[in-house]
Parts: structure tokens; C-alpha cells; sequence
């Protein structure tokens, strides 16, 4: 680090000798540092709270002066399963596995046709894509849900299992294009050389290359579709419902047992919470429709 | 399309004969229809019908009563003044709590570009509250932080000589926006430390050899650089909390009156507890509007703000 003793006229005070400036830095890091982990731990305190509270009983969390020493118990646990949150699981993981395989199935040729082998108004489709997250859900309920009565598919879990597709398809497409884009061109050109059939190039070539990719794609669908809460809610009931649906009923036929509760909202998040920390790389990604890496 | 895929493959030749270049095409955008007509179908058809439905005095609770009114429910939803109340608490909700995430997300981005101990547990930990399920979200928001008595906040707050604020009946919109603003400040981080990480590390180099001021190296170089995605996040957060249905519903369903209810929240009383298909279908409308409006106006406020100072730089 070269030490220039030109300072130009906007900085403040006299140019300090490098030593002690470092030194400064330093200790000004190391308090940026503590500042940082302090505010980590407020923004992370009310789901560690949440989770702590799911393994206490009901006379340990409901106290005035919060407890965090007391005898955890997993009778919280208990409770919601034999509240028959069983159901409601199954649903949730079958509307986000089943619509996550769906969104892969149709979007990554999309996205393929897309990015290596774009034609003309190419463009035109793939804005058409992103505009249709503009479109509030709520435009689209009224519609939604006459249809779906229509046809007598309310409360069914594969109509939630198509809507949730058509939610988290134009992001998948997006996202998916954007690693599409970085697969090296003579790849593919050795391939068409070749002569190799289409499906033979994707298979062989790309997607090995583009499977990380692939796989934060899927796990951002995942995380939208297990978290979904407004089609769940207006189309479902005690069939269909998801796990935000029975946290809602859970909330009004058993009043305010915060414990249990606590329980069945930890139930609820920790799949996402999981899926999530594993793709937080991708995550802004996959919410900027590929726009930021 | 079948017909397409059984041709050989057509080598490339140069200027070929317009049938092949025609067929070509429609292998190539083959494997992108599905996905195409699926989107069409499942976005693009719904939303054409609310737009005919919005046209239509129809209730559902009295079978038959569909009709015909040109505009009549437009006319109806802006005559509604509790409509007014909600479309403003709708733009004070979104704007409000995207301004403030933003700056917020500003801040923690730029603690995590440095380098400390445990950078990845804190960025960890800063990005849950996003993840987690916003219906379980509002409920810890409702119940584990702003309950009146047993409530965190309050038992922090007690010191100060503020406990027992009951947060959610008496500041009902504040409330739910806290709760956004916890869930929407960490995407914004994300996405601001993603801008800062894409800095040229030698522009700031040279900034910090020629003595350069934290505070003016900020404003001159990090500041411009991070325009774009600041953008980005105005307009991104606008799109998603535009949107917001489960908060409200979970933490004051929109009380007391209308007085935290935005939009979708009212939508859906509108649809689903009054089975009013045609006027809801017209606030959705409106909706649509309003959604386009916002995102551009937060795009030109940005602009503004940012340009001022580019040009004194």
C-alpha cells in the first residue's frame, strides 16, 4: 500500500500517519463487526424465541417476564399431531413437490429456447413471462375461483398444485435462462457438428452443467410455494388444506396456547427456513427474476 | 409439431431456403410453448374474465342476478370512501415499508461487506426472517412480540415506562408494517450486498490511496454504483408487498374498520365473505392500475433523488 501524501481538498482534518490510521480501521472493524452480530441476532431473536417456546409448557411461556431457562418438553409436538396436522403436511409437500417438478418439466426447455437458441421475439416472451408477476393475485382470485368451483375443484390439493406452478414458473424461467447463458457456445456447436439430437445435447451437455443452477431454481420454488398462504386459503378447506391453512384453523378452535402455537408455526417454517439457508446465494436471484447474480 | 421434429436436422446453411429457415424456427421455440400456453392459461385467461366479470353486477349469493353494467362498479368503488381509506393505507403500507427496508437493508449491506468473524452465521441469521412463513411470521409478530402483557417488546420496553401498549389495537397499521419491514429488510440486504460485492474492488482502491473520506467515497462511488440496484429493490419490494395479503389477515383482519386493510385483504372480504364477484373483480382492476402506478412512481423518485447528485459529483 503505497502511501500518497496528496490529499485532495474534500478530505477532513489533517492526512493521519498510515500506522495508527490502520490501527483505527481496525478497531473500527472490529466494532462494525459487534454491531453487525448484534443486529443479526435481533433480526434472528423472535424465530429462536419462537422455536425455544415450541418446547416449553404452556406455564413456561406464559409468563410476564420471559423464561429462558426451563424443562423442555416435546409434548407441544404431540399435541399438534394429534390436532391432526398430518393431513396438512402431506398436502403442503405434495402441492410443493408436484408444482416444483412441474415448473422444472416445463421450464427449463423454456428457458433453453430461451437463452442458446433464441429467435426472433424472443425477447417479447420472456418479458411477457416476468409481466405476468406484475399482475396482483388478487386480480386473478375473483375468476380463479369461480372456475374452479365450476369444474368442482375446489378444495382439491392439484389445483393448488397448477396455480402454484403458474406462480413460480416465469421466476424459474428467468432464473433458469440466466445460467443457461452461461454455458460455453462450442459446447453446443460441437454438439449440433455432431449431428446429436436435441434432447441428447440438453441431456448430455447442459444440464450437468447447469444443475446447481437447476437445483437453487427448485429450491426457491419450493420455498414459494410451501410458504403460499392466498389461494391456500381461498381455495382450500379441510381436504386440500396446507400448512399456513392449518396454522390458521389451529389458531381458532384452540385459542391462544402459545406453546403449541409455537409448535406448529415452528412445523410450518423449518422446512422453508432449511431450504432457504442452503439457496441463500441464489435467493436474490431467483426474487430479481435472474436480473442480479 | 410432430411434422417439425421428424425433419433431419437441417445443417446449417448460409441463406437457406426460407422453408427450412421457417421450420428451424419452430424447433427452436418448441420447447419454450408449454411453459407459453401454460402461463397463458393459468395468468393471462383469469384475468381477462376478471375484466369481463368487473363489467357485471353479479352477487353470488342470489343466483341469476348476473347482468350487464358497463362501468357502473368502477363508478361504485370510487364512490366507496372506505375504498379511498384503503387504496391510501395501501400506498402507505407498500411505499412506506419498501422505504424503509430499503435503507435498512442499505445499512446492514454495508456492514456485511466487511470483513469480521462469523460474516456467513450473521448473514445466516439476517436472512431468516424472510424465509420464514409470513402466516407464522404475523402470528409471532401478533403473539410473541406485541402482546400487551406477555409480550417482548413490551417487557423490553418496560424500562422505559412503556409497557403495556397494546401495539396492534392502538398503532394496527404500524404494527403490521413492523412486521413487513422485519421480513422485507433482509431480501433488500441481500440484494444491496449482491450490488456492493459487484463493486470494481480497484475504483475503491484508488479512493482509498488518494486519503478519500469514507463518507465522500460512499457518496461518489458506492452510492452511483448501487443506484441500480437500490432500483431494483424499490421496484421489486413494490411488486411483492403491493400484494400483501397474510399479515393483515393474521394480525387485525383489517381492523379496527378498515383501518389496516389494504387492498387485497379488502378484495377478499369483498369476494369471499360479501360474494360481490363484479365489484371485487373492478377493485382488482383498479388494483392492476394502482400496482403500475406505484412501481413507477417509487422507479421515478429514485431517478430523481440519485441524479441531483450525480451531477454534483
Amino acid at each position: 500500500m503505497a502511501v500518497t501524501t496528496s490529499t485532495p481538498p474534500d478530505t477532513q482534518g489533517p492526512a493521519a500517519p498510515p500506522e495508527p490510521r490502520r490501527q483505527k480501521r481496525s478497531a473500527a472493524n472490529v466494532w462494525l463487526g459487534v454491531i453487525a452480530w448484534v443486529v443479526g441476532i435481533a433480526f434472528f431473536f423472535p424465530v429462536f424465541w419462537m422455536v425455544l417456546t415450541s418446547f416449553k409448557q404452556e406455564t413456561d411461556a406464559y409468563t410476564t417476564t420471559p423464561k429462558i431457562i426451563f424443562e423442555p418438553t416435546l409434548e407441544q409436538y404431540e399435541g399438534v399431531f394429534s390436532a391432526g396436522v398430518g393431513p396438512y403436511l402431506a398436502n403442503s409437500l405434495i402441492a410443493t413437490v408436484f408444482s416444483t417438478l412441474l415448473v422444472l418439466l416445463l421450464g427449463i426447455p423454456a428457458a433453453f429456447a430461451v437463452s442458446l437458441r433464441p429467435v426472433k421475439k424472443t425477447q417479447d416472451v420472456l418479458f411477457f413471462f416476468i409481466s405476468t408477476k406484475m399482475l396482483p393475485v388478487v386480480a386473478v382470485i375473483v375468476p380463479i375461483y369461480v372456475v374452479v368451483n365450476q369444474i368442482g375443484m375446489l378444495d382439491n390439493i392439484w389445483t393448488l398444485v397448477v396455480l402454484y406452478t403458474g406462480m413460480n414458473l416465469p421466476i424459474a424461467v428467468w432464473m433458469m435462462r440466466s445460467f443457461f447463458l452461461e454455458v460455453p457456445g462450442e459446447l453446443l456447436e460441437q454438439a449440433s457438428i455432431d449431428g446429436a439430437p436435441l434432447w441428447r445435447t440438453l441431456r448430455e451437455i447442459v444440464l450437468p452443467i447447469i444443475s446447481p443452477g437447476i437445483f437453487a431454481t427448485a429450491l426457491i420454488c419450493v420455498i414459494f410455494a410451501w410458504n403460499e398462504f392466498f389461494f391456500a386459503v381461498n381455495l382450500t378447506a379441510a381436504n386440500a388444506g396446507t400448512m399456513p391453512v392449518f396454522l390458521v384453523g389451529f389458531i381458532t378452535s384452540e385459542g391462544l396456547y402459545w406453546a403449541q402455537l409455537s409448535a406448529a408455526a415452528t412445523l410450518a417454517a423449518l422446512p422453508v427456513i432449511l431450504a432457504g439457508w442452503v439457496a441463500q446465494n441464489k435467493l436474490v436471484q431467483g426474487l430479481s427474476f435472474g436480473a442480479v447474480k | 409439431m410432430t411434422a417439425t421434429m421428424e425433419r433431419p436436422a437441417a445443417p446449417e446453411t448460409t441463406g437457406g431456403a426460407p422453408m427450412i429457415d421457417r421450420a428451424e424456427g419452430w424447433r427452436r421455440r418448441a420447447p419454450l410453448l408449454p411453459a407459453l400456453i401454460f402461463t397463458i392459461i393459468v395468468t393471462q385467461i383469469p384475468f381477462i374474465l376478471t375484466l369481463w366479470y368487473s363489467l357485471q353486477s353479479w352477487n353470488l349469493v342470489r343466483p341469476g342476478s348476473q347482468e350487464f353494467v358497463w362501468f357502473s362498479n368502477y363508478a361504485d368503488v370510487f364512490a366507496d370512501s372506505q375504498f379511498r381509506t384503503v387504496a391510501l393505507n395501501t400506498v402507505i403500507m407498500t411505499l412506506g415499508s419498501v422505504l424503509i427496508a430499503v435503507v435498512l437493508g442499505l445499512l446492514l449491506a454495508l456492514l456485511l461487506n466487511r470483513q469480521f468473524v462469523g460474516r456467513g452465521v450473521v448473514r445466516t441469521l439476517l436472512i431468516t426472517p424472510f424465509l420464514i412463513t409470513p402466516v407464522a411470521a404475523a402470528l409471532l409478530w401478533k403473539t410473541v412480540l406485541l402482546d400487551p402483557t406477555l409480550g417482548l417488546i413490551n417487557f423490553v420496553l418496560t424500562p422505559f415506562g412503556a409497557s403495556g401498549t397494546e401495539w396492534i389495537s392502538n398503532y394496527p397499521l404500524a404494527s403490521v408494517m413492523a412486521a413487513l419491514i422485519w421480513q422485507w429488510t433482509p431480501f433488500m440486504m441481500l440484494l444491496l450486498l449482491a450490488g456492493l460485492q459487484s463493486m470494481p474492488t480497484d475504483q475503491l482502491e484508488a479512493a482509498r490511496v488518494d486519503g478519500a473520506s469514507a463518507w465522500s467515497t460512499f457518496r461518489e462511488l458506492t452510492l452511483p454504483h448501487l443506484r441500480r440496484f437500490i432500483e431494483l429493490g424499490v421496484v421489486l419490494g413494490t411488486i411483492y408487498l403491493v400484494n400483501i395479503f397474510d399479515q393483515v389477515y393474521m394480525m387485525t383482519q383489517g381492523g379496527p374498520g378498515v383501518a389496516s386493510a389494504n387492498l387485497p385483504f379488502y378484495i377478499y372480504q369483498r369476494a369471499f365473505l360479501g360474494f360481490d364477484i363484479g365489484q371485487s373483480a373492478a377493485m382488482g382492476v383498479v388494483v392492476v392500475i394502482l400496482t403500475l402506478i406505484a412501481a413507477n412512481f417509487a422507479l421515478r423518485l429514485i431517478f430523481k433523488s440519485f441524479s441531483g447528485e450525480e451531477e454534483a459529483a
